[in-house]
């Protein structure tokens, strides 16, 4: 019986712009996080995607506390981390880890390879001192490298194994969810594959919950088991990986799907697609009322004033928008 | 949408087969003949070899690639980073900073002139007129400085006499014609007043304003949102079919490739490894990399079932191993293929490989 590691619950973070040099007048709102609810069960792989400007890099460092919540709550294992303490994230931090999306930025150029696992566990005196190798050597053979490495420094090394570098420090605390920001995105598709496989056995062997976040929903469908979808700040639909990547019911969820270049020419030159027009819209200027109205196909006049609500909408299925149980089989108007 | 400009091509094509000139029949004979004449490929490319001299060695980004590009073709050059695609079309183009880069040798004639040996002024007469390129990131391929008319004009007052008014009047139409709204006073604004969708297709605007026999891209998309992929993919098709220009490809999307590709080359550690029919190359690939590529794509693959890895790095090009650049990682590779250097060569009809193991019928 799985039990949620990470419950957020209407979480808004809102960023004030300021306009001028000098008076610095308030100039408007980018609502980057414009309330999300999620639950991460303990063992799951939750698949966040979106395109540019959506948010999900925003929610990842919210969760994290690295940019304040404006708004609602962000709970790790019954324990709430907006408005915490110092001591309150300090412990938290043990549970829960990032992998970020740049393997070249992410390694501090200055540590080796062992200074940088070692520095979690000194940091929060997991183990004695005379351990500490030990465990360094542990951490790189759980990510595939040999524990001579440790000597090395980030820059000896190629974007795949740093990124294991990056997945070995996460690991160092043995946390209960890793947040994976695009961790596969900057890399070669033989060695994300490498990458993927990784997180897939982690997750199997050490029971690990991973938010994985990405644009790729091939990647998503691959090693998650729900997905959820942004759209400007909100989930627009949330269901199970395949499900919703095969049978998407927010027509945003549908262009993305028809989006993607399927690596097969007879079904890339004969499959119907769904070509969105404009481009996605600025966190600074939402529309009104649906936030994909004025992209959306489907698009009607209730659409512009209604913000949807993410509602059930078949079994294991939320979806944002007021028509999808007349719009789910049909071709676009 | 208004149809491009479009330059005549030149030469003029023959207008009766060569061969009737030399057969001893009497000219009423000739009609019975097989008439054709022979396609001269726009663009062909021989043993082109690109080196990089730096202090650590010879990077061999570039390692001997042949291949002929018909006129109006899309073909793809696939591979991943360090597999020398991107230098190949920086090398058309005389872009490649020598040095430290420097064409050891080859060839690469387009329309009868070989640009890797012409004057430069004749390179110059060519680059940007009736060869164009776009690159990856918009962000940074645009002058920041500039107004986008100044940057979409330049080409014709390069390269055409022209007034700027009458320039300007053919910018406008050409950003309407890639898809931007409110053309007229778009062209008078920044580049940071665009998303990169929307400089991307200026890009493609200033590429295609002199109306080009040939297009390079290279990863032009890579940088931008899938839905905005979509789009800009749309639109290179659109065009391409409007003006029957050629198009080289360069991604590591095998997607992409599909979906907008005719002919695909694949490329690893700067050499061609395996040539053909989009169609072909998917359904049959005849390349221990290619088929490890297509293993590794998360989007073929079942869900549940790990990935199929290509074990191990691409090689250093300074330091290329003796034999097969891929043998270290090719799970069929035997001593033979660590010994002998494989040349690319056909095995099925327009289907070629540079695998030792397959042109043998073994694999």
């Amino acid at each position: 019986m799985s039990e949620p590691i990470l419950e957020l619950t209407n979480v808004k973070t809102h960023f004030p712009v300021r306009r001028g040099a000098f008076l610095r007048r308030a100039g408007g709102t980018v609502r980057a996080v414009d309330g999300v609810s999620l639950t991460v069960m303990r063992g799951e792989v939750l698949g966040l995607v979106g395109e540019s400007g959506c948010g999900k890099s925003t929610l990842a460092r919210t969760i994290l506390q690295l940019v304040p919540a404006t708004a609602g709550t962000v709970v790790l294992e019954g324990r709430h981390l907006t408005g915490a303490g110092a001591k309150v994230m300090k412990e938290a931090r043990r549970r829960l880890q990032m992998v970020f999306q740049d393997p070249y930025a992410s390694l501090n150029p200055r540590m080796t390879v062992f200074a940088a696992l070692a520095e979690p566990l000194v940091v929060h005196r997991l183990c004695p001192r005379s351990e500490v190798a030990a465990r360094v050597a542990d951490l790189l053979t759980l990510v595939g490298l040999p524990p001579r490495f440790g000597s090395k420094y980030p820059h000896e090394f190629s974007g795949g194994q740093r990124q294991r570098i990056a997945v070995a420090r996460a690991l160092a605390l043995q946390p209960a969810l890793i947040i994976a920001d695009e961790p596969v995105s900057a890399l070669d598709v033989s060695i994300q594959a490498q990458i993927l496989n990784l997180f897939g056995q982690l997750v199997r062997r050490m029971h690990l919950s991973l938010l994985f976040i990405t644009h790729d929903l091939a990647v998503v469908k691959h090693i998650s088991d729900r997905v959820a979808v942004m759209y400007l700040g909100k989930i627009v639909e949330l269901g199970p990986a395949a499900e919703v990547i095969e049978r998407p019911l927010h027509p945003y969820t549908r262009a993305l799907v028809s989006a993607i270049p399927f690596p097969d020419p007879d079904v890339e030159r004969t499959r119907h697609r769904l070509v969105l027009t404009g481009d996605p819209p600025s966190p600074l200027h939402p529309p009104a009322g649906c936030a994909f109205h004025p992209r959306c196909p489907f698009a009607q006049e209730r659409c512009r004033t209604a913000v949807p609500p993410l509602a059930r909408a078949a079994d294991d299925r939320e979806v944002a928008c007021i028509r999808v149980d007349e719009i789910s089989s049909s071709d676009p108007v | 949408m208004p149809t491009l400009h479009r330059r005549p091509s030149s030469p003029p094509s023959l207008k009766c087969s060569p061969e009737a000139f030399l057969l001893p029949f009497p000219s009423s004979l000739t009609p019975f003949l097989p008439s054709f004449s022979l396609p001269v490929p726009l663009l062909e490319i021989n043993d082109l070899r690109t080196w990089f001299h730096l202090r650590d060695g010879i990077h061999r980004a570039v390692d001997g690639i042949s291949f002929a590009l018909e006129k109006g073709e899309i073909v793809g050059l696939v591979g991943e980073s360090g597999s020398g695609k991107s230098v190949t079309g920086l090398s058309l183009m005389s872009l490649v900073s020598q040095p430290p880069g420097r064409i050891e040798g080859g060839s690469a004639v387009f329309s009868g002139v070989d640009l890797l040996r012409c004057p430069a002024a004749e390179a110059r007469a060519i680059r940007g007129r009736r060869i164009a390129m776009i690159f990856q990131d918009p962000m940074t391929s645009l002058n920041p400085y500039l107004r986008v008319s100044e940057q979409v004009i330049e080409p014709l007052i390069i390269h055409e006499r022209i007034s700027r008014a009458g320039a300007l009047r053919r910018a406008v139409r050409m950003l309407e014609a890639v898809g931007l709204d409110d053309p007229a006073r778009r062209l008078h604004q920044y580049p940071h007043e665009f998303s990169g969708g929307m400089r991307q297709r200026v890009m493609i605007a200033m590429a295609l304003i002199t109306g080009p026999e040939l297009l390079i891209a290279d990863e032009p998309t890579t940088a931008l949102d899938v839905t905005v992929q979509a789009q800009i993919l749309d639109l290179i098709h659109r065009l391409q079919r409007e003006t029957g220009m050629a198009v080289i490809f360069i991604t590591h999307d095998l997607g992409v490739v599909s979906g907008l590709c005719d002919r695909v080359l694949v490329m690893y550690a700067g050499r061609i490894v395996e040539r053909g029919d989009v169609r072909d190359i998917f359904r049959q690939p005849r390349h221990p990399y290619t088929r490890a590529l297509l293993r590794s794509s998360p989007a073929l693959q079942p869900k549940g079932v790990e990935l199929a890895t290509i074990p191990g790095l691409p090689p250093d090009l300074a330091r290329l191993p003796a034999g097969c650049a891929f043998a270290p990682r090719c799970e069929v590779a035997t001593e033979l293929c660590r010994g002998r250097d494989p040349a690319l060569q056909e095995v099925a009809p327009g289907h070629a490989t540079a695998c030792l193991r397959v042109q043998a019928g073994a694999i």
